[in-house]
């Protein structure tokens, strides 16, 4: 007993650093940030309460307004497009194709490059004078419209079209591990059933990819929330509002407008945000443990 | 291997002894400049050479964009590292560190050098607060010009310089018949807020302009200029291309050179990208004011002088503000920026064409300030999202948008 309370000390004082970057730094800053947004701070923090000022500023925002409702369709579109495609492709690959290897580095490339890189790459091809659809009308196609990028109503799907090119990798790489985690045992069994590859792969192979699917899901969710990058080389927000995202518009009243109180109180609705987003979530899966628990 | 090590280090800590000592000597400032392209390096040289060669220590933090820069110089400033000198415009953006004592008035260098006499009265009221002298002004950009290509207007037809904007939407038309892009658009939202005053500066006159952006006024007459405004600027669109949306404003000046465009509406530091193409201002290339306008939108720059606790960085502070304010500095400044001197007694003739008529009407007082001198950063920013949102909306509705362009002063 008495080494284990010991080893216990050790362990305690090994871990004092991290709590102290816990602490201190994640849920201090937090913190700071959070008095903020109730201060009517400009270019330097002030210690002037104003309530719920900057908050009611913010909702009457178009600009914030907007930037909500993009990353939501953005989020939901990058992450569902990140899935599926990842998935097809892993599927192919699965196939014990020639030159797999040569393949999967192919689509996992995208994703070892910069959002910046991949936002400047397609935001050139889009270009409508002088990417593919310049390309296309000089091969005498005149009538040829791709104009995504500097359109209002298509932007955000731009957007969406580069970054489902740069996740859907990632997913192929964790979705095809699980997919050689599964005995060859159920595809002999389901090959003597005579059933189709693709009703395999539907209904044997991705209910078993449940618990990787969602992992790669959340590592793509978490993406979203802190898309900025991709916004500022692809469209800069533009036109207009059509791709403002959260975090860009705090980084601009930070930095740019010198509006500390009002990118503070967007920072705190996003980290809540993520918070109300997150708890069912985390309470279904106590629940679950402690009903495993209890059987 | 280790005794190696030893003297080395020792050698270093030596060095840095000697450098430090050696550096107390002579007065050293670290300047903060987002300076960096061709023109702008060339330019901030000038000030550089001259301060050296007056026994100054001069140490370059540039980065590249004026918002980047910005942001570094608030992280400093917050941090308590301030740096020795900052490259700022005039105007409210500098008022609020001013007001929080955080720069080092330049008085007794501006007492001395008479600047009250040599500098127009609207700009010594800019670099003065509290009846202090904090800036010292570098240079000032005219911000209402139209730059054409005289090989664009040729293939179109056209014969001399539209008078009125109706004229000039009838060039449109000219150019647009010749295959030629109308208007070579800068797509950022900074970029679309400058068309829009220089537009309003057409529309309102001198007078009407700075009732609006100084005196807030919102009377019947106000609604009126913006509403026109907004009617030429929705008419514009009709002549940009498809690929405007985000260009880069030297991107534009591109398909000036290379008359592929005909017309574009910028500052006079594009005057730097035709001078480096080789294209001569008056041969290959020409520059008017907004049609209608009786004067122009300028924009000014300065060095600020944040207080570092360092008596050294003083004393450089005060002979950089002598060394800037050197009426060969400010000429020679003037050229390589593209800009226009701030002293009105310094030798004009050097300047280009395009200079000369931008520093007359800044002798004639036929001026009004860029917004980013008369208002808060938060109500320049509610601006460019003001015109962004009006451009990019495809909104024709210029009555409207008159009655909302008034939000921004809120």
């Amino acid at each position: 007993m008495p080494i284990k309370r010991k080893s216990n000390l050790s362990a305690t004082i090994a871990l004092l650093p991290t709590w102290f970057v816990a602490v201190v730094v994640f849920i201090g800053t937090m913190a700071w940030s959070i008095r903020l947004s109730f201060t009517n701070s400009t270019l330097f923090p002030s210690s002037t309460y104003v309530g719920f000022a900057q908050y009611s500023k913010l909702f009457s925002s178009a600009k914030w307004l907007a930037s909500l409702q993009n990353v939501l369709i953005f989020g939901v579109l990058y992450v569902a497009g990140c899935l599926l495609l990842g998935f097809l492709l892993a599927a192919a690959l699965d196939r014990k194709i020639r030159f797999e290897s040569a393949f999967r580095t192919i689509f996992l490339y995208p994703y070892a490059m910069s959002f910046v890189v991949t936002g400047l790459i397609w935001q050139w091809m889009l270009n409508p004078t002088l990417g593919i659809q310049a390309s296309v009308r000089s091969l005498g196609w005149e009538s040829f419209v791709l104009d995504w990028v500097v359109n209002r109503d298509m932007a955000i799907y731009a957007l969406v079209l580069a970054g489902v090119w740069q996740g859907a990798g990632l997913v192929m790489v964790i979705a095809l591990a699980g997919m050689r985690g599964i005995e060859g045992e159920q595809w002999k069994a389901a090959r003597i059933d005579g059933i189709p590859v693709w009703r395999i792969y539907v209904s044997i192979v991705l209910p078993q990819l449940g618990p990787a699917l969602a992992a790669a899901g959340m590592l793509l969710a978490m993406g979203v929330i802190k898309t900025y990058d991709i916004v500022v080389a692809m469209t800069n927000g533009g036109p207009g509002n059509a791709t403002e995202v959260p975090a860009k518009f705090i980084m601009d009243n930070l930095f740019g407008r010198q509006n500390l109180g009002l990118a503070t109180a967007g920072a705190t609705v996003l980290v809540l945000g993520v918070i109300i987003a997150v708890a069912p979530f985390r309470y279904a899966m106590h629940m679950r443990d402690r009903a495993k628990g209890a059987a | 291997m280790k005794t190696m090590m030893k003297l080395f280090l020792a050698g270093v800590a030596f060095a840095g002894l000697f450098a430090s000592a050696h550096a107390e000597d002579k007065p050293t400032i670290e300047i903060m400049s987002s300076w960096t392209s061709g023109g702008e390096a060339a330019a901030l040289n000038v000030i550089k050479n001259e301060f050296e060669k007056r026994g100054g220590v001069w140490k370059d933090s540039s980065i590249a964009g004026f918002g980047a820069a910005d942001a570094a110089f608030q992280n400093r400033i917050v941090a308590g590292d301030a740096p020795g000198a900052k490259q700022g415009v005039i105007g409210l953006a500098a008022a609020d560190f001013i007001n929080q004592g955080l720069f080092n008035p330049i008085d007794d260098v501006a007492g001395a050098g008479k600047w009250a006499d040599v500098l127009p009265k609207s700009i010594h009221d800019l670099i003065s607060y509290d009846g202090k002298v904090y800036l010292a002004p570098t240079g000032a950009h005219g911000e209402s010009w139209v730059f054409y290509s005289k090989e664009a207007f040729g293939k179109a037809g056209i014969a001399e310089e539209p008078k009125t904007w109706d004229e000039f939407f009838a060039d449109f038309d000219k150019l647009k018949a010749a295959g030629i892009v109308p208007v070579a658009w800068g797509g950022q939202p900074w970029q679309q807020t400058k068309v829009f005053n220089m537009i309003l500066l057409s529309q309102l006159g001198i007078d009407g302009f700075l009732k609006i952006y100084v005196d807030k006024d919102k009377s019947q007459a106000s609604v009126d200029g913006v509403k026109k405004t907004l009617e030429i600027l929705a008419k514009l669109r009709g002549y940009v291309d498809a690929g405007a949306a985000g260009r880069n404003w030297n991107d534009a000046t591109a398909m000036l050179i290379t008359a592929k465009a005909g017309v574009q509406f910028m500052g006079d530091w594009a005057k730097g990208e035709f001078t480096v193409a080789g294209k001569e201002p008056g041969k290959d290339y020409g520059c008017m004011i907004v049609p209608e306008s009786k004067g122009m939108v300028y924009i000014a720059d300065s060095l600020w002088f944040p207080k570092t606790g360092n008596a050294a960085t003083d004393k450089a502070q005060k002979l950089l503000a002598e060394v800037v304010m050197d009426q060969k500095v400010q000429v020679e400044f003037a050229l390589k920026k593209g800009s226009v001197p701030m002293r009105t007694d310094v030798d004009k003739s050097k300047l280009d064409v395009c200079a000369q008529k931008g520093v007359e009407l800044m002798a004639a007082g036929a001026i009004v300030p860029d917004q980013a001198i008369v208002l808060t950063p938060q109500q320049v920013g509610a601006l460019d999202d003001f015109v962004d949102e009006y451009w990019s909306g495809g909104s024709n509705d210029a009555a409207t948008g008159a009655e909302n362009f008034f939000a921004v002063f809120e």
